[in-house]
């Protein structure tokens, strides 16, 4: 187990050196921050000595070196903005983002394991076709087309939800529902899938000759087999997640980390926009891991043997 | 008052309750060419501490009759008609929530599929204990217990060990053995085995059917045996049921239909084992091969193979009739022998 943690630990160092390198590059595209944070009527002399003092006038080699040798002291270098240090600022952000994406996911998972199975119980019975509707069109839905669309219907016209922020529970629903529906849409559709194929293996038959009621046969002979295949979609769904909150973050005004990375690149901040793809990275590294470890629980021929037969 | 007919003595020599009587069994399947019947008017008699033999080839039907009693045909399977008695109890009747109690505590089956039938996700002790955590309400700390006791009983080394391995840390063979544990556990009336030793090494497969043959010997089960190895029916089964095309052909103790087949079909099944046959000389074989299921004659199911083929055998279909010997010694009154063919008399040597 441990030398399976070194082993991934070791083995995510290198593309996250390469998600470090590409984001310090790509970020210095934006332009100079001199020209945004100056007045228009700055002298060449106050700009060049603004990007000196930020250390901007070095060449990008030396400038990378800086930032890795800050990186290895966990120092990841200060707002050009507030001033205040870019680690802290994204750690501040990532709660709002994971409780978003965690209840998100949960709620996407639990629906469409239901409705999977639902749908799984009679291929191409009225359920499956319902089933297989809706979820087709819940994951062809574009997500800021939705959220703008529930913004104009729930908050405008009737004014039931508000239209933006994190304060009390209403100002949940729409950033959830629109994140949801594709993750929701997808999983539908492998949940059906893996269940229909496990739902016909000999072991249902078997569990059949032993009295296994319907809810028993499905709930527990045909899931745990079925949720290999739906963990390693959920797993992927749940990166994109995080792709989705930049724009469901920005829209909905949710003060995550998708809406600190849209912000500082606006404001070319790069120390806060590195800092933040760097987060957002290692937690995608770490989820890797979860759901590895989630297939050792879920399935013991993919677990180092412990009970010798 | 107490006087004993004749006819009594030789027919009610019934000292082995029967346990399962199967009849009239029809089966449909619903396929893209239509619903056809895989299994035809299908009877036939387990009796305790007894095996029957299902005999036939691959798509005779005899899987399908098995899952039919067992209850567990595939969902584009229907029973369409016919009484699965079982200690008097009309299967076929019950709604699948009655039929539940009785998977288990009354009727076990054995799978062919050894190598796939478990379920990879769980030990195999949970699997052994399911049934009695279905049936009696046992804990899971209880079931495994009986899980343990089980693996024992089947001759698995080291049970306390290995009941919390996974299927895929057991051998073939062991496999079976766990399939047939489960499938005894609550002590059932009626054991089906279906090929029970297709999927094992050779050397494996007498030591399955040794088991099984214990087993029913300590427990007094009846045994149905689907197999279409004649050299497994006549070692390890009572009676037999040769089917074709979905019917029953021929019925018998093993003994009489072995030595003196009243069916062509049974007849040429016989001639075609290479025990029978001279060294150095080509295996006798039947010609041609059986209907598919949408394409079942009118007639005899197996007048196209039949050397005896005549005009009424093609007209009208023989019913499964029971024949008399020659010799009344081979007839055994609990076992009637009975053959579906218009010439039987005429094969009797």
């Amino acid at each position: 187990m441990l030398t399976y943690l070194r082993k991934r630990i070791l083995s995510s160092a290198l593309p996250l050196v390469v998600v470090i390198v590409g984001v310090f590059a790509l970020a210095r595209l934006t332009g100079n921050p001199a020209t945004l944070y100056l007045p228009l009527n700055a002298t060449e002399q106050m700009r060049a000595d603004f990007t000196a003092r930020m250390g901007l006038d070095q060449p990008l080699l030396v400038q990378m070196a800086d930032y890795f040798g800050g990186v290895l002291r966990l120092d990841f270098g200060e707002s050009l903005r507030t001033g205040e240090s870019a680690a802290a600022m994204a750690l501040r952000a990532f709660p709002a983002t994971l409780q978003l994406a965690a209840t998100t996911m949960v709620l996407a998972i639990i629906l469409a394991v239901i409705v999977g199975c639902w749908a799984a119980l009679k291929p191409n019975g009225v359920a499956d076709r319902i089933s297989s509707f809706v979820s087709m069109a819940a994951a062809s839905i574009p997500d800021f087309w939705l959220a703008i669309v529930g913004i104009w219907i729930f908050a405008i016209t009737l004014g039931w939800l508000p239209t933006s922020g994190v304060n009390g529970s209403e100002a949940w629903v729409l950033p959830i529902a629109t994140l949801l529906l594709r993750p929701f849409g997808v999983l539908v559709q492998i949940v059906r899938g893996a269940m229909v194929s496990a739902l016909s293996e000999p072991y249902i038959k078997l569990a059949r000759s032993k009295g296994a009621g319907d809810v028993r046969i499905v709930t527990h002979h045909a899931l745990r087999n079925a949720a290999a295949p739906a963990l390693t979609v959920a797993g992927d769904l749940t990166v994109g997640l995080v792709n989705g909150a930049v724009v469901v973050e920005t829209i909905f005004g949710w003060p995550g980390i998708g809406k600190l990375m849209i912000d500082s690149i606006l404001q070319r901040d790069f120390a806060v926009l590195q800092a933040a793809v760097l987060l957002t990275a290692v937690a995608i590294f770490v989820l890797n891991i979860l759901i590895d470890l989630g297939y050792a629980l879920l399935d013991a021929r993919v677990r180092p043997a412990t009970v010798k037969a | 008052m107490s006087t004993v007919t004749a006819a009594e003595t030789t027919t009610t020599d019934r000292s082995l309750p029967v346990v399962l009587k199967v009849e009239g069994l029809n089966v449909d399947l619903r396929t893209p060419r239509g619903t056809v019947r895989a299994v035809d008017n299908v009877g036939f008699e387990a009796r305790a501490g007894q095996t029957l033999a299902l005999l036939g080839e691959s798509g005779c039907g005899k899987s399908m009759t098995a899952k039919a009693v067992a209850g567990l045909l595939d969902p584009i399977a229907d029973v369409d008609g016919g009484e699965i008695l079982l200690n008097g109890t009309d299967l076929a009747r019950l709604s699948p929530k009655q039929r539940r109690k009785f998977a288990g505590p009354e009727l076990g089956i054995v799978f062919q599929d050894a190598l796939t039938a478990l379920n990879p996700v769980y030990p195999v002790g949970a699997q052994l204990g399911e049934a009695f955590r279905i049936h009696h309400g046992l804990s899971a700390k209880e079931a495994k217990a009986k899980a343990v006791d089980l693996m024992r009983r089947v001759g698995i080394p080291e049970p306390e060990a290995r009941v919390n391995a996974y299927p895929h840390q057991f051998s073939g063979g062991m496999r079976q053995r766990i399939l047939i544990a489960m499938a005894v556990a609550l002590n059932p009336k009626l054991l089906i085995a279906d090929e029970p030793t297709t999927a094992l090494d050779v050397t494996v497969q007498a030591q399955i059917m040794a088991l099984l043959k214990s087993l029913r010997e300590e427990s007094d089960m009846a045994v149905v045996l689907i197999t279409h190895d004649l050299a497994v029916v006549a070692e390890e089964a009572d009676t037999v049921a040769v089917m074709y095309a979905g019917n029953v052909v021929e019925t018998g103790r093993v003994a009489d239909v072995f030595a003196s087949p009243r069916h062509p079909y049974t007849k040429g099944l016989l001639e075609s084992v290479p025990v029978n046959a001279e060294r150095g000389a080509e295996l006798n074989s039947i010609p041609g091969s059986p209907p598919e299921l949408h394409k079942i004659p009118a007639g005899c199911v197996y007048q196209d193979r039949c050397p005896l083929v005549q005009e009424v055998c093609r007209a009208e279909r023989p019913k499964l009739l029971p024949v008399v010997s020659k010799e009344p010694a081979a007839a055994d009154g609990a076992t009637p022998r009975a053959a579906a063919c218009h010439f039987s008399e005429e094969l009797d040597k």
